[in-house]
């Protein structure tokens, strides 16, 4: 019998062996060597050098792009992130509440933009900054404007638009999770509400879905702060096609977020322990995201 | 049309029909929205030349007509590789990545979920942990292994990354314990199954939603990685990097763009439209338990 447990457990170590390997290799030690490299000045071609809190040091005193990146990708979060996750689970709750017929068709209709990786190329157009642009024929055609406005040059709609596109993009695997999570239950509880007293599908919504939704609404946090954060490269993409920046930075940074500046540094400049100290820096905010967030949904789902 | 508008049977309160049909509208007015984009781009990418540079800008195409689509192939043919060979890269580098991760992911997660070693629930809180590990903080670190295994310019530098992903086997791993239980496994133990056959012939015929699932978010990830970074090599190159160099032409090639737009949409969208039932059945599983 002896013989037999220790042969079992070896096979599932080697069950686990091929993506373990993986996962270890290109998922764990990677965070691993950023953190350690953040604190040397690597830069693909000297050996590294230690040089202790230098990079972060350099990211708040000494790199102003990197400050307006902070702050756009900060605004940018703090916009998306909650809209977005609140819409996910209000939409979400909106299409349960349909028969299923119904429900598979609007789900594929509020689903779909969130695939669709190559949307700057239709966006582009649509904020086209002439007057052949969607919006601004239709704003001149209306009396809003009188003159076409430049979307994606002028720096004071570049980061609304991106927030918009952001929005539009953002249904994705929180939304899935929650409608699967609506379903998944117990019908009884609702039953039971409504001998309780339970008037109307608001208050249904509110004293016993949400908080049967626990560990869906842990999971949906999560994947909304991984996408707000780590936003950038659809802005960058955006003004590229739209040929209003041919390097896709935008006059004075208005659209530079983290990830952007950390593709510069790291790809055009070569500073490879710069880089990963900014790689550093949006996780660290990231995790404290998360870590508040974890913390405020388990306080009100218990 | 009656039934149209009933709500969901069997919640505690009765819906009132008002109620559900404002639910109806409110959503039918959000989801022309979420998909005018999309029709937008297909319209632009079925418009002559003459009506897409027309004014004012229709939103409708009059005289539909591929040559877009035409265009894209022989625009694309201009280039130092042929487009079939861009075509091959993806579509291969989707395809083979996506049956390795199935596999590796099915073994991962039954392992995880039934295994009896040491380190199971570390490495089972790594992976829920590691969900936050996104791509923009794995990059640079990730582009400095790739170099130093000698994999860029190669398929490896498109699979391995996305075939990594902790995704995938956390969502099998948690919907593996929610659907089979423990009892069955070890049944089948005790009549002296091995662990793979018992994880071929007992598991993977319950978990097929999961699987299905697996398939639907790995073939996204790697159909639309650009391998940016990882392939300068132009016989290397996958279909979205070739077609942000086709469209860095700007507007002038809005039409041809909206094309290969399109082309590179379908695949992912007629794969959720097949599986969309299966995946919703998975998703059910997602929850981060403590």
């Amino acid at each position: 019998m002896k013989d037999k447990r220790l042969s079992m457990a070896t096979e599932h170590v080697i069950m686990l062996i091929p993506f373990l390997s993986l996962f270890l290799l290109f998922i764990v030690i990677p965070v691993l060597l950023a953190v350690v490299l953040s604190f040397t000045d690597f830069n693909l071609v000297q050996f590294p050098s230690f040089v202790g809190l230098d990079n972060y040091i350099r990211m708040f005193l000494d790199d102003d792009v990197f400050l307006t990146a902070f702050k756009n990708t900060l605004l940018f979060a703090l916009i998306t992130g909650p809209i977005s996750y609140i819409a996910c689970l209000f939409l979400a709750w909106l299409v349960n509440e349909l028969n299923p017929k119904v429900r598979s068709l609007f789900t594929f209709c509020l689903y779909v933009p969130s695939m669709f990786t190559g949307a700057y190329t239709v966006w582009a157009y649509v904020f086209s900054g002439d007057q052949y642009g969607f919006i601004n024929n239709l704003f001149i055609k209306f009396g809003f404007i009188n003159e076409p406005v430049q979307w994606l040059s002028d720096t004071a709609y570049i980061m609304p638009v991106i927030i918009i596109i952001q929005l539009w993009l953002s249904l994705g695997t929180a939304f899935l999770s929650f409608l699967a999570g609506f379903q998944g239950i117990d019908r009884q509880q609702y039953e039971a509400a409504a001998i309780d007293g339970i008037s109307n599908r608001f208050q249904e919504f509110w004293f016993i879905t949400v908080p049967n939704m626990g560990p869906q609404l842990l999971f949906g946090a999560v994947m909304q702060i991984g996408a707000s954060f780590a936003a950038g490269a659809v802005g960058q993409q955006l003004l590229i096609s739209a040929g209003t920046a041919i390097d896709g930075i935008a006059t004075d940074n208005a659209a530079t977020t983290i990830v952007t500046h950390m593709t510069d540094v790291g790809t055009t400049r070569m500073e490879m322990g710069y880089a990963c100290a900014i790689a550093v820096f949006l996780f660290i905010m990231m995790l404290s995201f998360n870590h508040v967030i974890q913390a405020f949904l388990k306080r009100h789902s218990a | 049309m009656k039934n149209f508008f009933k709500a969901q049977v069997g919640n505690g309160v009765n819906r009132s029909k008002f109620g559900t049909s404002m639910i109806f509208l409110f959503l039918i007015v959000l989801s022309i929205f979420m998909m005018f984009p999309l029709v937008y781009s297909i319209m632009q990418s079925l418009k002559p030349y003459e009506e897409i540079f027309a004014f004012p800008p229709r939103f409708f195409v009059h005289n539909p007509s591929f040559d877009n689509y035409r265009n894209l192939f022989r625009l694309a043919d201009s280039l130092f590789v042929p487009f079939s060979r861009y075509v091959f890269n993806s579509v291969s580098v989707a395809v083979i990545g996506t049956v390795v991760y199935v596999i590796i992911a099915s073994m991962a997660s039954y392992s995880l979920a039934f295994g009896c070693f040491k380190g199971k629930n570390i490495i089972s809180d790594l992976i829920v942990k590691a969900l936050l590990f996104t791509s923009p903080v794995t990059a640079v670190a990730q582009y400095l292994i790739i170099a130093k295994l000698h994999m860029l310019n190669t398929y490896f530098a498109l699979l391995l990354p996305i075939l990594a992903m902790p995704f995938g086997v956390f969502l099998m791993r948690q919907f593996l314990i929610q659907m089979i239980p423990v009892s069955l496994i070890e049944a089948s133990r005790i009549d002296g199954c091995s662990e793979f056959r018992l994880l071929w012939s007992v598991v993977i015929p319950v978990v097929k939603p999961a699987i299905m699932t697996l398939i639907l978010f790995t073939f996204q990830n790697l159909w639309n990685n650009t391998g940016a970074g990882f392939i300068y090599d132009e016989s290397h190159k996958v279909l979205p990097s070739v077609m942000n160099e086709l469209i860095a032409g700007g507007i002038s090639r809005a039409g041809e763009g909206a094309a290969a737009t399109i082309l590179l949409m379908l695949p992912p969208v007629i794969i959720f439209f097949l599986t969309q039932r299966q995946v919703l059945e998975t998703m059910a599983a997602s929850g981060i338990k403590e």
